[in-house]
């Protein structure tokens, strides 16, 4: 166990540096000059521009600092936006996307769930059919598309629900919406194929013989073994939700951080962009992580590494 | 003597094909994919407009029997537009898996073909990179060097043969246990022949569904390169390129979204059902 957990941790430390490190030399190799555009600046000005971003000094020195300013927190300034740092917009912008995030979360589990039990209980019938037909649906159909789909029947043409910004809980429904599409649907699927595993087991025989209702088997027995492997996609899961969060805050107009991420990339504001990709990336990583141990402490055999090819 | 056995013989192959005849969705799949590449190979030839002529007079004219698809806000005709971008969302899907299937595979083979402590390193970078987001990836070095086709399939396929590396490296470890292997190795077969005779041969069935799953990976995130705006640029158009475009118009003008939507959502649809058709179609141990 421990062995699994420090070769996870290295793996962690190792995959964050790779992050940092090579951010900051793609950063670096960018031809031109972040401050000569359009218009004329002054030589002087330049070099005190230089000076405040700590670009007149060697690349090992400039490493250094970044690395250190990394790992206290502070990702450092915008240049587009005058005065504002980067760790200033991730605190007004991640607590809004972390909200649709957690209530797509909170409707993904359960629909993806539900919609696999039922399928794998329903095998081979019409109902497992329609429901790996919505299932496939939802993992084909990109969200951006689904996302404007939705906007355009319930905001445009019927005018039930807000087109888009941010205030009520009316204008969370659609982006939660689009974004639990795509994780309910993998979950879904996965959900049935672990669930049709499951119940071929003996010990579902065994509970089906001793009379216990299809429906308390399925629960009890079946769903706390078929939802394990459903645990270790949550990593992955928060990775959709985290990126498709771009699109749809895009969409539907939510000042959330993947939509400041959209900004940034349009007007080349290069630490930004930096800054933001480190904390998405540091973020997900760790998260992975977190569900990896997680699902080790739940399941013996992964973390004794015998079962699964990749360790 | 010995009685001939009146069962026909039939190759890996044939089997194949018959199973995967046998799903319904994955059949219909196939044809559907077949009908969009060849239009996208004749139909901007065929068609009297080409994808950059302007009719200025004519702007976001509905569909009509000129237009089929009708025009964008430049008067440009869709449907000449739609097939253009279907050969460019096309191009970048399969090119984009194909370098993922060369370079997974070699790093597999090579992993497993000097073993020990090398193996040990090359699947352990595969690891970290893994886990590194793979669309953040993507935007931060097409971000860094500018957009363009080559730059979108460099950023795509950079980590991208990381997931083909690894189902490879599983399979040969699987296939690896097997008695055949175990009397090639006793005939003096070398290892590179092994590798390249029987490894990756029998390897062939996962290699194939996860390539036919990665062209619509790619072609979604070509579009959604696209709705960052760092997708292909000006005139030419891909499908993410012209979904973009129909988002901003989507109130007044649905159709210029609904074209390519529908064409990437089509498109998405047939390859996954069809890449989960072959997996299935193409494992030996669900023969009967």
């Amino acid at each position: 166990m421990l062995r699994y957990l420090l070769k996870k941790a290295l793996i962690l430390l190792l995959s964050l540096w790779c992050v940092l490190t090579g951010t900051f030399f793609l950063m670096h190799a960018i031809p031109g000059d972040p401050f000569i555009g359009d218009r004329m600046i002054p030589q002087e000005v330049l070099n005190s521009l230089y000076t405040y971003y700590g670009l007149d000094q060697p690349l090992y020195i400039q490493y250094i600092k970044y690395l250190r300013g990394v790992l206290s927190f502070d990702l450092g300034p915008s240049i587009v936006y005058q005065g504002r740092t980067v760790n200033e917009v991730i605190r007004e912008g991640f607590p809004i996307s972390a909200y649709i995030g957690v209530q797509a979360l909170i409707l993904a589990i359960p629909m993806g769930v539900l919609l696999g039990t039922w399928a794998a209980l329903k095998r081979s019938k019409w109902q497992d059919g329609a429901a790996m037909a919505i299932s496939t649906l939802g993992v084909s159909v990109p969200n951006f598309i689904f996302a404007s789909l939705l906007q355009f029947v319930f905001s445009v043409k019927l005018h039930w629900l807000p087109v888009a910004r941010w205030g009520t809980f009316a204008h969370t429904i659609l982006p939660t919406l689009s974004l639990a599409a795509l994780p309910a649907a993998y979950i879904a699927r996965l959900t049935r194929s672990n669930m049709v595993e499951v119940l071929q087991q003996d010990y579902i025989r065994t509970a089906q013989s001793k009379g216990l209702p299809l429906l308390r088997i399925a629960i009890t027995h079946g769903l706390r073994n078929a939802l394990l492997p459903v645990i270790s996609y949550l990593g992955p899961v928060t990775a959709q939700i985290l990126t498709g969060s771009f699109m749809i805050e895009k969409i539907f107009a939510i000042p959330g951080l993947g939509q400041w991420m959209i900004h940034s990339i349009a007007g080349r504001d290069y630490p930004m962009i930096m800054g933001l990709t480190i904390f998405f990336s540091s973020f997900l990583i760790l998260s992975m992580f977190v569900v990896d141990v997680g699902y080790s402490l739940l399941d013996p055999r992964i973390r004794n590494g015998k079962d699964s090819p990749y360790d | 003597m010995i009685e001939e056995v009146a069962v026909r013989h039939r190759t890996f192959y044939q089997e194949t094909w018959n199973r995967l005849r046998s799903n319904r969705a994955a059949y219909i799949s196939a044809w559907i994919l077949l009908t969009i590449s060849l239009l996208a190979a004749f139909a901007p030839t065929l068609s009297p407009y080409s994808y950059t002529q302007l009719h200025l007079e004519l702007k976001n004219t509905p569909p009509s029997l000129h237009f089929w698809f009708g025009t964008d806000e430049l008067g440009r005709d869709l449907f000449t537009r739609v097939w253009w971008g279907a050969r460019i969302s096309l191009f970048i899907g399969i090119t984009a898996a194909t370098i993922d299937l060369i370079l997974g595979v070699v790093w597999a083979s090579m992993a497993s073909y000097f073993g020990g402590k090398i193996e040990e390193a090359l699947m352990r970078i595969c690891d970290i990179l893994h886990s590194i987001p793979y669309l953040l990836v993507v935007i931060f070095l097409t971000v860094i060097r500018g957009c363009g086709l080559v730059t979108i399939l460099i950023a795509m396929t950079i980590t991208g043969w990381i997931g083909m590396a690894r189902i490879v490296r599983a399979q040969i470890l699987n296939l690896k246990q097997n008695d055949y292997i175990l009397a090639a190795r006793a005939i003096g077969a070398s290892p590179a022949r092994i590798m390249i005779r029987h490894l990756i041969p029998n390897a062939i069935g996962p290699i194939i569904a996860t390539m036919t799953l990665t062209v619509p990976s790619a072609i979604f995130t070509e579009a959604f390169l696209s709705f960052l705006g760092l997708g292909i640029q000006a005139p030419a158009a891909s499908w993410g390129v012209m979904m973009n475009d129909g988002l901003n118009a989507m109130r007044y003008y649905p159709w210029r979204l609904f074209f390519p939507a529908l064409m990437i959502t089509v498109t998405t649809i047939s390859f996954n059902l069809l890449g989960n058709a072959l997996r299935d179609a193409l494992d030996p141990r669900l023969r009967t």
